[in-house]
């Protein structure tokens, strides 16, 4: 029979897998959930899925490519900056559906117990469906601009790919238990990623920064996700190791720093939010 | 012997006070931070603590059924809280033996965009339930709360009532070893939770479940509960018989005077001041003593007081009226007799109404609590049966030699 034995204080190394495992089915209708009830009584619906890259990204190319003439490493600004496109909203939209999940699910929080770790952990799948949605134009773009993605590819981008989840996810976590105790965040976040969209290579090259420099630029883990996604999809640049290498180790230093917080703080939520 | 289900050994739980506002502005800890002279003070020690709980201790064997009691404020919730580790103790520990499923709010999770079945499913999910356990409950849960024609409707198209069947469904058909039920048969008609407490019943006979129970309803909680806890100001007062630890709740809440006003009445400047029993003794007339104020400006005609008496189960057994046809002004003591109540020595506890003609002017429930005394002639037999529970008329007896 299982035992479980309550102490004031819980060690937030001691994650429970078995219980996350228990879990799972909520995780997964607390997703299903969030997809569905997403477009709900909206007049278009899953459109606004391919809707918002699409829009930024013409509003992006007229602007960057067309008038500020950003330089795209040889490559057509459309295809250049949707691909940044794709992973930055896979990022900022996990970022600050994460951020918020706790807040929002409060009266869960208050009246039943599961391992907390689940909220935001769930949002983060909404962000992933809509950027598999927004994927799809990428390849229809790639089909029309005629590029051939390398092999590799088929190996690097789900690293990519975890790339992102864990470092939105690590600092959702964060920011998300913050958000418990002072609300600040929910205004603090949209500032926030607007402030990043502009360190991160989305609308314009890497190499910007300049070698000396580059390394600065990389300490922003979807820095090294944005240049990579070009290399391998649009193959006009290399791949970047070291900014790879970088990413990984900075997404997996943030996840580890937003998951002890969280940790640290989760007994508290019920009584403070 | 087996060792206990549930086993909670110095459970203590303190809140600052501090961390129960809405929340804390950034801004200000920042503001804090920046500010040299603050660096050194402790904010924290300045705030006010208080024990929602404090050094509780029980145990609970498996499929047991105990009532969770004390008047509101008690801790009743906070510990159904720390039990079902919504929240963690301050200090203690608690051992519990088994699945745990708790249900402080019936439809937690329920999203109202939704549809009653996908909702059933969520909600089964929330409360621990796997998505096969669910699947293969869907048919009996829907059954049960009588929404089969609403299933693809979305959960805000829904009437109050249905939705709290449908959230009342899921949770009927948990399986865990130890349940956590916190007052939740307070919603839903009267007819369907007779049928929540049928099935809870059924339940834990069938399976041998653990089950804690909080409710201020006493007829659910003698109908259920073989033993109940009693809590006030966060500490355990009493574990006893629940006929014993009722009891011992009526006489906590008696203990907190609530017959004195004044209370203000819908009629402006006609107040009660005071109510008051006299003669509270089995087979005497019951007195009611009402202290009335009336600074109108004229005497009030036609007033009709209503008074319910209520057993030790919370449930009406009598109702004495009385017409007062003039009220001049001034104040005035009113004395309402009540003869041949024949109610058994025991705990009860009244409300009081007032009406002017056909209109109510006040009406307060649970006014008061009150011991019936046994006359000191009373019949023995009387006195050893303190669960009569409605009345009792003393009874004469003739025998007659026939042949």
């Amino acid at each position: 029979m299982k035992e479980t034995i309550i102490l004031p204080k819980r060690s937030w190394l001691r994650i429970d897998f078995r219980e996350m495992l228990q879990y799972k089915d909520l995780f997964y209708f607390l997703a299903l959930r969030d997809v569905k009830v997403r477009y709900k009584q909206t007049a278009i619906g899953i459109l606004w899925a391919f809707f918002v890259p699409i829009i930024s990204m013409v509003i992006f190319t007229v602007f960057f490519g067309n008038l500020a003439q950003i330089d795209s490493s040889g490559a057509p600004y459309p295809i250049f900056v949707y691909v940044g496109l794709v992973f930055w909203l896979f990022f900022s939209q996990a970022l600050s559906s994460a951020s918020g999940s706790l807040v929002s699910d409060q009266e869960m929080i208050k009246k039943i117990y599961f391992p907390r770790l689940i909220l935001p952990s769930s949002t983060v799948i909404v962000a992933f469906i809509d950027f598999l949605i927004a994927s799809s134009i990428l390849c229809a773009m790639m089909f029309y601009y005629q590029f051939v993605p390398k092999p590799i590819s088929l190996f690097l981008i789900p690293i990519l790919i975890l790339i992102t989840y864990f470092t939105s996810l690590g600092m959702g976590l964060f920011l998300s238990a913050v958000n418990v105790k002072y609300r600040d965040v929910r205004y603090i976040i949209p500032f926030f990623i607007q402030m990043l969209l502009f360190l991160t290579p989305v609308i314009y090259p890497a190499k910007i920064a300049g070698e000396k420099y580059q390394w600065i630029l990389n300490l922003n883990p979807m820095s090294g996700v944005i240049e990579n996604a070009r290399a391998i999809i649009i193959g006009n640049t290399p791949i970047n190791l070291e900014s790879l290498a970088m990413s990984i180790g900075i997404s997996i230093l943030l996840f580890i720093v937003g998951l002890f917080y969280f940790r640290k703080t989760e007994q508290k939520f019920a009584d403070v939010v | 012997m087996s060792k206990p289900v549930i086993l909670a050994e110095n459970i203590s739980k303190q809140y600052q006070l501090g961390e129960m506002e809405p929340y804390v502005a950034l801004r200000d800890v920042i503001a804090k931070s920046l500010n040299p002279k603050k660096w050194f003070t402790n904010k924290e020690s300045h705030r006010e603590t208080f024990w929602a709980l404090k050094d509780i201790n029980f145990s609970i064997e498996k499929g047991e059924v105990i009532g969770l009691i004390g008047s509101n404020g008690a801790g009743k919730s906070t510990l159904l809280k720390v039990l079902s580790r919504i929240t963690s103790p301050t200090t203690g520990k608690i051992t519990l033996r088994g699945r745990v499923a708790s249900l402080l709010e019936v439809g937690t999770g329920f999203h109202p965009e939704l549809t009653g079945r996908e909702n059933v499913f969520l909600n089964g999910a929330v409360l621990g339930m796997t998505k096969r356990e669910i699947s293969k409950k869907f048919d009996e849960i829907v059954e049960f709360a009588e929404v089969e024609k609403f299933l693809d409707t979305p959960v805000k198209r829904y009437s109050s009532g249905m939705r709290v069947r449908l959230a009342f469904a899921v949770a009927a058909h948990l399986e865990p070893e130890i349940l956590l039920v916190d007052e939740v048969l307070a919603v839903g008609d009267t007819q369907f939770q007779k049928k929540c407490l049928g099935k809870m019943d059924e339940v834990t006979k069938e399976d041998g479940r653990t089950i804690i129970f909080v409710s201020h309803n006493m007829g659910a909680i003698q109908s259920l509960c073989k033993s109940c806890v009693v809590l006030n100001q966060g500490k355990i007062v009493t574990i006893a018989d629940t006929d014993k630890a009722v009891q011992e709740y009526l006489r906590l809440t008696n203990s907190q005077e609530s017959g004195t006003g004044p209370f203000d009445t819908k009629i402006k400047n006609f107040t009660i001041e005071q109510i008051r029993l006299s003669q509270m003794q089995y087979s005497k007339p019951l007195i009611t003593e009402l202290l009335v104020t009336n600074n109108t400006d004229k005497e009030l005609n036609n007033i009709r007081v209503g008074i319910q008496i209520f057993n030790s189960q919370l449930a009406r057994i009598m109702t004495v009226t009385a017409k007062i046809d003039a009220i001049p002004k001034g104040k005035h003591k009113l004395e309402i007799s009540a003869e041949d109540t024949n109610l058994p020595p025991g705990n009860y506890s009244i409300s009081l109404g007032l009406g002017l003609l056909d209109t109510g002017i006040f009406y307060r429930p649970q006014l008061l609590f009150f011991e019936m005394q046994p006359t000191s002639v009373i019949d023995p037999f009387i006195v050893s049966r303190r669960d009569v529970l409605g009345s009792c008329p003393p009874t004469d007896y003739k025998i007659t030699q026939l042949s």
